[in-house]
Parts: C-alpha cells; structure tokens; sequence
C-alpha cells in the first residue's frame, strides 16, 4: 500500500514540481545574464493561461494533431513516474526499465513530429526534420549511457540501478565519467537547450522544437509546454539517479521521505543552476553541427561502455 | 487403411490444406477474366484456408515431430515432410499473414492491372503452398522443389504487369539472385550429405535431413555447408551484398505480393538458416555467429540509411526490409555465439528474440505494404512527392498505418519494440562469453543496433508524415483518394490486430516460441525466467529475472491510457473545450502553397549530409541565373558499381570469348569434334 502511495505522490511531484524546475532554470539563466528574472512560477501561470485561452486551429489540422498533446504529455508523466525519485520500490517500476524509458521518449518525440507536419506549412516540417535529426543520434547515445549503467549493476530496472550505483564504494568508474559527459550533451540536445536549440527563440533559421509547435495553442498548447517541463525534470531525475544516486531512499516507507524530498530538491536546484550555466557559457551552433555534438555524445557513451569492458570486468 | 478424422496427425491436416490452396489456385483457371469470381470467392477461400493453416501450426507447436512421406518425387527418393516445432511457429506466421494478405487482395482486385486475375490467383496460391512445403519439407529434394516452385511463381506475380521495362528488368533480377542462391542452396546440401566421406556408398536416402541430421561433420565440411546455406538463404532474405533484388522487386509486384514476400517470404531463408545451422549441424564454431553478425549489422545499418533517402514509398518499405532482415541475422549471429560456448539459456534468449521480430515483421510489414496498396489505388501515385494529406480523405488506412509504423519503429507498447527490447537484453549478457576479444566487441555491436532502431524511427515518420499528414502536394491527389473498401479495411485491421496482440502478451508468445528454442537448442527461457512468469504474473515479461529486467507493456498501455483520460476530462470539466478554426500561420507571406512543405527528399536532406559516404550521390544544381532550374539528386547505392557491374563485364565478357568458338559453319563444328577425338585418342592411347 505505501509503495502506491508513494507512486502515486511521485507522479504528483513530478507534475507540481516541473514547471518549477523550468521557471528555476529561467530565474538562474536571467540572473547570470544580467537581467531582471521572472517569478519562479512564471510557467504555472503561464500554462493556467494557455488553458484559459481558446484553441485557435488551422484548417488542415487532422485529429491526430488535436490528439497528440494528449499522448505526448501521457508519454512524459510516464516517463517521470518511473524514474525513481523518492523511493526504489515503485510498483510500476518493473513496467518499463531502462530500454523501454528510452523507448517512451522515443514514442513522445513520433508524435511531436508528426503533429509538427501535419498542418502542412513549411516551419512544422522544418521542426519536426531538424527535431528527428536530433533525437536519431542522441536516442541511441542514451541508450548506451543506459547500457554502461546496465553493465556495471548487471540489471536493466532502473530501480537495481540505482540501488547498485549507491552502493558501491566512493571509486570514480572511469566508464561512467564518460557516460555522464555523454547524458549531459544529450539531455542538452533532448531538452531544446543552448549549444543545440534555444528554448526562446523564434527565428526560423535556428528553431527547432517552437517551429514544431508553432501551430498549437489554447489547452494544447499548455499540454506540450508542461509535457516538456515534464521532460525536463525526467532527464534531471535521471541524471541525478544514474551519477548522484545518494540520497534515494530504497523501499517504501514514508519516514525515509524526510531524507529523500530535501536531497532531491537540494539536486535539482543545483542542477537546475548548471544548466542555466551551461547554457549562458555557450553559444548556439549551427543546425549542421548539432550531428557531430551528436555523434560525439553517441561516440563518447559507446566510449564508455569500452572503457567499462576494458577496465572494470577484471577479466 | 481406412482412417477415422480423429486420427489424422496435424501434418496430414496440413497437406491436406497445402492441396486446397493448390485447388483454388487451379479454380481460377476455370473464369480466369471473372473478377467478381476470383475476387470475392477464390481468395476469401484462400484467406479461411490460411487460418486454418494458422491454428493447425499452433496446435502443432510443442508437439512431437510428426513425419509424412509422399508417393511422389524421385525413385528412391519419395517427398519427405515433417512437421516439428520450428516448421510450426513458421507456418503459424504463414498463415496469419496469408489470412489477412489474401482478404486484402480480394478486395484490392482491379480489372487491367496486368496478368488476369485467375491467373494471379493461380501464381498466388501456388505461391502460399509452396511456402508451405518449404516449411514441412524433410529431404533435400523435396526442399529444393518446393523452393524453386516459390521462387517461380513469386517471379511471375513480381512480373504481373509485365508490358513496363521496369518491371521486367525487376524481375530478371530477382530471378538471376534467386536462382545464385537456390545453387549455392543446393551445393550446401550437397556438402551435407557427403560427409560420410567420398569413397561411402552413397544412395538417395541420404538426401533425407534426417540421414543429414545424423551424421558428424568435421569442422572444414560444416563451416563449408554452413557458409553456402547462408549465401544461399542471403540471398533470398536480402542479406548483404545480395540484397539488390529486394528493392527493385518489392516495389515492382502488386501490393499483397510485395506484403506476401517482404512479409513471410524473406522469412522462409531466415528459416532455412536455421534449420541447417541449429537442426542439421550441430556444433557451431563461435566464428560462424560472428561472421553472421557482422553481416546482420551491416545490412541492418545499410538498410535503414537507405531507406531514409527514399522516395517511391514501396522501395522505402523495401529497404526497411533489408534492415529487419539484418536485425532477424544479429539474433541468428549471437544465438550461434552463445550456443557455440555452450551458454545455451542466453542462445534461446538471443533466438526468442530473432523469432519474435519474425513475427511482429511479417505482421507490421505487411501491414504497411497493404496500406501503401490503398493509397496506390486511391491515388495512383507512389512517388512521396507527390503525396500527403491523406489522414483526411482516408482515415482508416491511415490510423491503421500509423499503428504499423510505430510497431515498425520500435516504439512501446506495440510489438516492434519487444523483440528490439528482448534483442538488447541479450546483447547485454554478450561481455560474459567466455573469449577475450568478442567479449568486447559485441557488445559494442548493440550500439550499431541502437542507431539502427533510432533510424527507424526517422523512416517511419518520413514515411507516415509525408503520406498522411499535411497538405496534398498535387491537386489531383486529394480530389480521387477515397478510403480503403471493406474488405480491404478487414485485412489491414487483421494485421494492425496481430502487431498489438503481439505488443501487449509477450509473455503468452515466449511461451510458445520456447518449443522452437527447446527443439533446437534444448534450452528455453519461458522456464529458466526463475517460474518469474509463471507465479508472479504473466504480464510481466522478466527473461531471465525479474530483477535483472522487466517489462510489462499491459500496465504500460493502461497507464498512458489513464493518464491521457484523466488530462482530457480534468481539461475540460476545469476549463473548456472551445475551439476555432482559422487559417495556419503564414509569417505574413500569404502566397504560399502545398508545394512549399517539406518534400520527401527534404526530409531527408540531412541524413544525406550525415551519412554521405555511403551513398553515392549525383547532383545537378540550378545556379542563381538558371531560366529553368532543375535540381536532381540521384542516390545509388555503391554495390552496383563495386560489385555488380564488374561482375556483369566479367560475364560479359567470358561469353564473348566463348562466342568466338561460335563460328556458325559446319565445317568449323566438324573440325571441333575432329580435334576432340584426337586428343581423347591421345589421352586414352597412355
């Protein structure tokens, strides 16, 4: 019964807590810039707007592209509920492992490229080419980022990750240092952030993710723009399980809460705070460059996992 | 012997179906021209038959092999068949597929689209039966027919409309590839059956696969079998480098041929690899998987780079073939790896999973070539540019499509992503072979399987994308596409069915591919799953345990289901579902056409940047002060000009030395056979 319940206030938090981390990483990102930073629940009012608001729809648009919303903000409460945030014995945690979280941001990105084109106007198409272009190289990196993980703790559930990785003595693992760069350059590139895409723009020449969903609006909208803080806050969660484990309360009892909420939003914050670093240290690159950062996160994960059967099998 | 129905054995059921598809094959020489008569009686008859082929197979699967010998073949040589658990799950998939392929043809049936329609039904059923023997065949010779005959007649349907060159020259080619394969098929079992050694007593009974089964082979003669077995079924399947047929022949047949062939013929050569290298050899070397890996990865990233540069959507399917049989040789490759180190849980694991994408292949890939069928008829336009906008005017074609192209993508909960999940949980066992190079290196081979299942993807939504979504690109399009007809609709939701049954019960599939795993390897991983399975729940999919992976794509499909209900209720019970229409945004240019979206070859434009070497490219580009610009891009594959051409000279070129001989006159030949007889004379004379 705790193990539900603690499930399902996961679910909760993560729902509650994403626009946050979004509006923490926009607060940081002003600060560093000099500039006058929002609210920190600038996105909560935001998305409350959207909801107010009609939807506006072009004429071309098929059911699909009023459906997908849906289906994209459903694919990312998924995916935050089974990272394992406040607790390792989540029920539905043997639902999907670690191939199959893959799998569910896969299936989120098919369907915001498919809505993207479905109006049939040239920024959508060019949004949804340039966003497939992306996710082709850095679906695969992750997945190898998974496999290193995967290979150290013998298991795939995220949950015996986790566990393993926390467990085991204060030895940096060489393979996961490479693993960890490899997470890092693709969170970036999944999350439509700096080096590759940039969160604010609307210039044609540079947007990817906004050209996608420059169509929606009203509730639809609001979905799509929760659904990524959702994803933002996954890939957080993921990174903080996967290279800072400790601090996740394994089992389920709401006593080890007291330990486990405070250190995770400790994590997030700082982790919120370095990606608004990053993303002020670095400058945009053209949209043929976004392969090779790519290619090298997908290079630097396959890396990692060689480095991890060279020098930490001990055979 | 009188026999009373109740003993007839499954495989006498089977003959007795393969003979009934014969029938209504002939049949339809009766009415060759009358459509209505083959359409709406012959092939329904022939889709029941197929599922009744489907549930004899499933009631056979896990039962003892059952043996059937003919009175027909060679003198001492009689048509063996047999029927054990590896025929059954294939004749399973068979089945299936015939049953929702030929319940779409009876309703794609056109007057004037090439061979009569008796007469294609006559190659079609042919076609099925001898699928079927290939299956159950149990000698050489009967195995040799029954291939050769599935070769014909797939030949004659590619060739249906034979009055376009294109076509021809399709056809040519897949029979010249079918046909160096088929030889090399039959040296193979050549090598098989001589193992005895060559002096031995030799009679036609060793040509049986059981006399084949029996005997020992030294390591030179097996790897010599093995080797041709696997260009020989390469060739058939597409593997690389004889993989050129495939995509001028797919696209060249009538829809349901090309379901039929991508769909369950390419898996009778993934068939005909394992019976010989799991059943009729029985050791295999550790270099044989390697060797077959290798391969697999090669074809299966040569596949998906190329099929994202496609722009006829049937060779863009075709491709996408070559890649699944690539991943199908990835599985046969670690299966043999592992079974070569005596790790035999792991091979059943590695060859549950290759089993499992020829099931959710045949189901998703002919899903996808029927639909490319209705959207062919609805707009007699194949070319990606030309398409688009056709979710409107043809909403179940499309919904079903999109089904088709994520199970084909990999993406959860449907069925592709099982068998890409069960692929990579064996890769992740790969650094536990017991060899200190390959255990390094396969497991970096998954990444080559990861970028793979990535580029899927990328296919899968240029495919749906340009197809179904946006706006129509020519005027025409639009205004003729109407919806699939019922019993077309009726086939397409048959296969759509089978992708998600297959998605949601892994666990009841594993169990029942485990016979197979258990006749060939005598391993199983239904039961090794530490009774995971069996006690704790059998939605959850655990391999090899709970705790080491898990997956339960039910719980999955409820949980984005639930959500998606609770989001939309809570949105409208909280705030409102109005909603206008307006037109979509222009950034202020208001001239804009359908013209100006992306084009397939847009869509692809970066991946051509990202994989240049591979391609061999030719590009014409307008300058800024062309009067008529005219961009062209041509995308050849390199094989052709590496391999191909040079051996076509080659042969070329040997004929014309031969023809040299060929002088035409008499006098020339008697001057021939005078030389002869002299040096005979010679020879004989010491």
């Amino acid at each position: 019964m705790n193990s539900i319940l603690l499930q399902f206030l996961e679910l909760v938090l993560a729902l509650a807590l994403a626009p946050v981390l979004t509006g923490w990483v926009n607060q940081c990102r002003a600060w560093l810039q000099n500039r006058s930073a929002p609210p920190l629940l600038q996105p909560y009012y935001q998305i409350v707007k959207l909801f107010e608001k009609d939807v506006v729809l072009a004429h071309h648009a098929s059911s699909l592209f009023r459906s997908a919303p849906y289906f994209i903000f459903a694919a990312m409460a998924l995916a935050a509920t089974i990272v394992p945030t406040l607790s390792t014995d989540l029920p539905f945690g043997p639902a999907a492992d670690a191939i199959a979280l893959v799998g569910i941001f896969a299936l989120a990105r098919v369907f915001i490229a498919l809505a993207g084109m479905d109006i049939g106007t040239a920024f959508g198409t060019l949004g949804a080419r340039r966003e497939m272009l992306v996710g082709f190289l850095a679906e695969p990196a992750l997945l190898m980022v998974f496999f290193t993980a995967s290979l150290i703790s013998h298991s795939t559930s995220l949950a015996t990750i986790v566990e393993t990785l926390a467990h085991r003595e204060l030895v940096i693992y060489p393979s996961m240092a490479f693993a960890g760069v490899a997470f890092t350059m693709v969170s970036l590139a999944e999350n439509a952030r700096v080096p590759v895409d940039n969160p604010t723009t609307h210039l044609e020449l540079t947007m990817i993710h906004e050209a996608m969903i420059l169509e929606y609006s009203g509730r639809h909208l609001a979905l799509i723009e929760w659904a990524a803080a959702l994803k933002m806050y996954a890939y957080s969660c993921l990174g903080l399980a996967l290279f800072f484990p400790w601090g996740i309360p394994e089992g389920a009892k709401f006593a080890s809460l007291a330990i486990g909420l405070p250190s995770l939003l400790i994590k997030l914050a700082i982790g919120g705070f370095l990606l608004a670093l990053i993303e002020t240290l670095s400058a945009k690159m053209r949209i043929f460059r976004a392969p090779e950062f790519l290619g090298t996160a997908f290079m630097l994960a396959v890396l990692g996992m060689l480095v991890h059967l060279l020098l930490e099998t001990g055979k | 012997m009188p026999l009373s129905i109740h003993e007839l054995l499954s495989i006498d059921w089977l003959i007795a179906l393969v003979v009934a598809w014969l029938v209504i094959g002939l049949a339809g020489l009766l009415a060759p021209r009358n459509l209505s008569f083959v359409g709406k009686t012959l092939y329904p008859l022939g889709a029941l038959v197929g599922l009744a082929v489907a549930l004899v197979a499933f009631h056979a699967l896990g039962e003892t092999a059952e043996i059937a010998v003919l009175p027909m073949g060679l003198p001492d040589l009689p048509f063996h068949l047999r029927l054990d658990s590896l025929s059954a799950i294939f004749l399973l998939l068979l089945g299936a597929a015939a049953a929702g392929i030929s319940i779409y043809a009876s309703g794609y049936l056109r007057k004037g689209e090439g061979t009569a329609p008796g007469l294609q039904s006559l190659q079609y059923h042919i076609f099925l039966a001898s699928m079927a023997l290939v299956l159950l065949a149990d000698d050489a010779y009967a195995f040799m027919v029954a291939w050769e005959s599935m070769a014909l007649s797939s030949f004659f349907l590619v060739t249906s409309d034979h009055r376009k060159p294109d076509i021809r020259r399709a056809g040519y080619l897949y029979l010249l590839i079918a046909h160096i394969g088929a030889i090399s098929i039959l040296l193979s079992f050549g090598v098989l059956q001589s193992s005895a050694g060559l002096g031995a007593t030799q009679g036609a009974a060793d040509y049986t696969f059981s006399h084949m089964r029996a005997t020992g082979h030294d390591a030179f003669w097996a790897s010599a079998a093995f080797g041709l077995a696997l260009l020989g079924f390469g060739a058939k399947a597409g593997l690389l480098p004889l993989h050129v047929w495939l995509p001028e022949a797919h696209p060249a047949a009538p829809s349901p041929v090309s379901a039929m062939m991508s769909g369950v013929m390419l898996k009778t050569a993934i068939y005909g690899v394992l019976r010989v290298s799991f059943d009729l050899l029985h050791h295999p070397l550790w270099w044989w998987g390697v060797a077959v890996l290798a391969l697999g990865l090669a074809s299966a990233l040569f596949g998906a780079v190329f099929s994202a540069v496609q722009s006829d959507m049937k060779r863009l399917l075709a491709y996408s073939s070559i890649e699944n049989i690539g991943l199908l040789f990835v599985g046969i490759g670690l299966a043999l790896t592992f079974q070569s180190f005596g790790m035999l849980t792991l091979a059943a694991l590695a060859l549950t999973a290759m089993l499992y994408h020829c099931l959710n292949h045949a189901a998703f890939k002919s899903l996808l070539f029927l639909c490319t069928g209705s959207v062919l008829h609805a707009t007699r336009e194949r070319s990606l540019g030309k398409l688009g906008g056709l979710i409107h005017p043809m909403p179940w074609v499309a919904w079903l499509a999109l089904l088709g192209v994520i199970a084909s993508a990999g993406l959860p909960p449907l069925n592709g992503f099982v068998s890409e999940w069960l692929l990579l949980q064996a890769f992740l066992f790969t650094p536990n072979l017991p060899h200190s190079y390959i255990n390094m290196l396969i497991p970096v081979a998954a990444a080559a399987v990861a970028l793979t299942a990535a580029l899927a993807g990328y296919v899968m939504v240029k495919f749906f994308a340009i197809v179904f979504l946006g706006q129509a690109r020519e005027e025409s399009i639009s205004q003729h596409a109407h919806d699939a007809g019922w019993l077309e609709r009726a086939g397409l939701v048959w296969l759509a069915a089978l992708c998600v049954l297959l998605g949601l019960f892994p666990v009841f599939v594993i169990e029942k591919l485990d016979f197979v795993t258990r006749t060939l390897l005598g391993a199983g991983v239904y039961e090794t799953a530490g009774d995971a399975a069996h006690t704790q729940n059998w939605l959850l999919l655990a391999p090899i345990s709970a705790d080491r992976a898990s997956y339960e794509p039910l719980v999955f499909l409820l949980m984005i289901t639930a959500v998606v209900a609770a989001t939309f209720f809570i949105v409208r019970r909280f705030w409102h579902g109005r909603l206008r229409r307006s037109a979509a945004w222009d950034c202020g240019f208001p001239l804009q056409t359908a013209r100006m979206q992306d084009t397939a070859e847009g869509f692809s434009q970066p991946l051509r940047q990202v994989f240049e070497p591979f391609y061999r490219l030719t590009r014409d580009l307008p300058t800024s002060f062309d009067k008529a610009p005219l961009y062209r891009v041509v995308v050849e594959d390199h094989f052709w000009y590496w391999l191909y051409l040079p051996v076509a000279r080659a042969s070329e070129f040997g004929a014309r030395m031969v023809a040299f001989l060929q002088q035409g006159r008499i006098s020339i030949y008697l001057l021939y056979s005078f030389l002869t007889l002299v040096v005979l004379l010679f020879l004989v004379r010491g």
